[in-house]
């Protein structure tokens, strides 16, 4: 399991998140879009791009801290390319999904929260509305309904293709 | 002559193939030489038969469904073009279907029947009637119109709507906010979610509406970003409305203004709540606010704002387009209108049921909801999300009425049903409870930060037959601290999960014998 706290920026970062911010006119509402952009180019949201962040949009540094540490969104260091959400919430939890997180877990050698050696990230998610077809997952950003071992290994060789 | 298909771009439908169904028939036509238009719509909301295909005949659409893309070739060979119910995915036509037929769509009538994007279209199914009736009325005369229908807040505490506006309303003009609480974090529940991804304009249209009500010309629209198909298509929705002159500085040529602004969440259940949601939309940590001042006057950016959930908003076109008395014709007691349910966990028949308020739990569950997924027998459905109580067997004769439910301890919420079969452990459905609200807490009070800790772990002393009662009873004095003590409804409605399991399936929490000191 590759560990991951922290990690240090990617070149380009600092400069990255600046022209982010005047994008969005620097305006410190828009601090949730701004991070959410960061992440999507850099894959997370680096330590090193907090004080450019907290400059561009007036803020203290601590204000800015404080937001990416809130959000369960955002990420201190880089997922796998493969990010599989599982459902822990209830309605999924009455067709099994524990333990479904369980066996997928495990057939992978993780803990939820981790990533495998080939790259796949597992995380916990509280309800992705599609109760409807529990359980459900979302990999790399589109659901799976009535998830079971052998469908979430076929989204996660799609999502790699 | 064009054959015309509908295969839904919901995501929903599409978690369970539905790209795939509409990429089959697509190449099967081109091999047939078969001329084929197929309409990406919404879903109807019968998610055990997704992916749902349906052709257009002259009778009316016709389904088929749960549709793989193996089955397309023998669909078309069947003569599915036609509508020839000759096939074992044949379900006949779309709207006899029962669990469909028996609903009373008002705010959903047309999710699942059109092509969500096509403006063109959306006069020919009345879309745009209630804002263009509301375009010729004074923003009093809006608020009023509202109040006399009926409507509550959809969302979970079933405030009066008119009243909220009316609040807004009479402030001084200047800035105002319109915000759309579109973050839908409760389990059980995603009829939020169908309503942007089947039909957008509904809810922007409600919007705008609102805006002209209170003298608003600003609106935002807070979607969680678990619903990433959800934002796009607003976004999307939003555009056309704005190339379309209907959103803008201009809107129907009357001279007057509502823009709208898209905004995603971060994966932070609390930011459904209100004044959290307005933190958030403000960049900011989403911790609870203090009331009051309530938003209807102190809200976003500090200035008087209305905040109301999607189906609340999405219901407003309806009710000026057909009038307040229409709305108010149905409901019971002071519980007016339609009410959009969620079936959803161990249920055969999942999915959405828009009903006048009154339909009973049993029937929701029993009739349309066809019992368990597991065809065991039920056991327990927890109703209005997380923070909602559970009720048992006993318990499905309640009618649903916002009042009904306040008084036999529950609660209606955003609607949700989640069912489960008598594998449930409630002891552990109790513990998740405080789980969940360790973890989803905004950390702005005590009994709710340190009391959902305590909580879970005093109910795993008692899932390991420790000190059972006494245990227990430190339980419902936690529940009881952190019902008056805390801030909001997350850490105040906690106990209501913890103590309905506690009170109505006690044999859970005391399955283990009391073991002796070893
Ligand atoms: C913890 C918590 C979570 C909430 N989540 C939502 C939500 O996801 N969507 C929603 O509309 N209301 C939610 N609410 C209720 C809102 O605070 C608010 O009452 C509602 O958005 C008002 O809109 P309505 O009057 O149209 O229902 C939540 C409340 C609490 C306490
Ligand atoms: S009850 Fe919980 S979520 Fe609500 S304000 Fe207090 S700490 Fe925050
Ligand atoms: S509870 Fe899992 S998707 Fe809603």
């Amino acid at each position: 399991m590759i560990e991951a706290e922290n990690a240090p920026p990617p070149a380009g970062a600092v400069a990255e998140a600046t022209a982010i911010c005047a994008r969005h006119g620097n305006d410190p509402a828009a601090l949730l879009e701004i991070l959410h952009d960061l992440q999507e180019e850099t894959g997370f949201v680096p330590e090193a791009t907090l004080p450019a962040i907290a400059s561009a949009l007036n803020l203290s540094r601590a204000e800015v801290h404080g937001v990416v540490s809130f959000y369960h969104d955002y990420r201190r260091a880089p997922a796998g390319p493969v990010v599989v959400k599982l459902c822990r919430a209830e309605a999924c939890q009455s067709m099994g999904a524990l333990a479904l997180i369980e066996t997928v877990c495990a057939a992978r050698g993780i803990k939820l929260g981790g990533t495998s050696e080939d790259g796949v990230t597992i995380e916990p998610v509280y309800c992705l509305g599609n109760c409807a077809l529990a359980p459900a997952a979302m990999v790399n950003g589109r659901l799976v309904g009535r998830a079971d071992a052998a469908r979430l290994d076929t989204a996660v060789r799609e999502a790699r293709s | 002559m064009t054959a015309v298909l509908y295969v839904p771009r919901d995501s929903a439908a599409r978690s369970v193939g539905a790209d795939a169904v509409a990429q089959a028939i697509a190449d099967e036509a081109a091999a047939r030489g078969a001329d084929v238009k197929i309409v990406r719509n919404g879903s109807r909301g019968m998610f055990w038969l997704e992916p749902l295909v349906e052709v257009e005949t002259a009778a009316g659409r016709v389904a088929y469904g749960p549709v793989a893309a193996e089955d397309v070739p023998s669909l078309f060979d069947a003569g599915l073009l036609a509508g020839d119910g000759h096939h074992a995915l044949a379900l006949g036509l779309t709207e006899e279907i029962p669990f469909l037929k028996h609903q009373e769509r008002l705010t959903f009538a047309r999710v699942g029947v059109i092509d969500p994007l096509d403006l063109a279209s959306l006069s020919a199914w009345g879309g745009l009637d209630g804002l263009k009736a509301a375009l010729e009325m004074d923003g009093a005369a809006i608020c009023a119109a509202i109040a006399e229908s009926g409507l509550r807040g959809r969302g979970g505490a079933g405030f009066p709507a008119g009243i909220k506006w009316k609040t807004v309303h009479d402030q001084p003009t200047g800035q105002k906010y319109i915000c759309c609480n579109a973050d839908e974090g409760d389990s059980g529940t995603f009829a939020d979610r169908m309503i942007m991804e089947g039909d957008p304009f509904t809810l922007i249209e409600g919007m705008a509406i609102a805006g002209l009500a209170v003298g608003a010309e600003d609106g935002y629209i807070y979607i969680r970003s678990e619903y990433p198909d959800a934002i796009a298509t607003m976004r999307a929705a939003a555009e056309l409305m704005e190339q379309a002159g209907w959103l803008g500085a201009d809107i129907g040529g009357s001279g007057k203004t509502f823009r709208l602004h898209v905004r995603r969440g971060a994966g932070a259940y609390i930011c459904g709540e209100e004044s959290s949601m307005l933190e958030s939309l403000e960049g900011k940590r989403g911790t609870v606010r203090a009331k009051p001042p309530i938003p209807a006057i102190h809200g976003l950016f500090g200035k008087p704002t209305v905040v109301n959930n999607v189906l609340t908003l999405a219901t407003v076109p309806v009710i000026l387009a057909k009038g307040a008395d229409y709305y108010k014709g149905f409901g019971m007691g002071r519980s007016r209108g339609t009410k959009p349910f969620q079936l959803a966990g161990n249920i055969r028949h999942g999915g959405l049921v828009e009903k006048a308020f009154g339909v009973t739990l049993r029937q929701l569950i029993e009739e349309f909801g066809g019992g368990t997924a597991s065809g065991r027998p039920f056991r327990a459905a927890q109703v209005g999300g997380p923070l909602g109580a559970y009720v048992d067997a006993a318990m499905l004769d309640l009618e649903t009425d916002y009042e009904n439910f306040a008084g036999n301890d529950a609660m209606l919420g955003h609607g949700g049903i989640v069912v489960f079969d008598d594998s449930v452990d409630m002891a552990a459905m109790a513990r998740f409870a405080f789980e969940f609200c360790e973890i989803e807490s905004c950390g702005k009070c005590t009994p709710c930060r340190i009391g959902a800790v305590r909580g879970k772990e005093t109910v795993e002393k008692i899932q390991r037959g420790e000190n059972v009662d006494a245990n227990l009873e430190l339980v419902a004095d936690l529940c009881e601290t952190m019902r008056d003590g805390s801030l909001c409804a997350m850490g105040g409605l906690t106990p209501m999960p913890v103590l309905s399991a506690m009170r109505l399936f006690p044999e859970d929490f005391n399955t283990t014998p009391l073991m002796a000191a070893e």
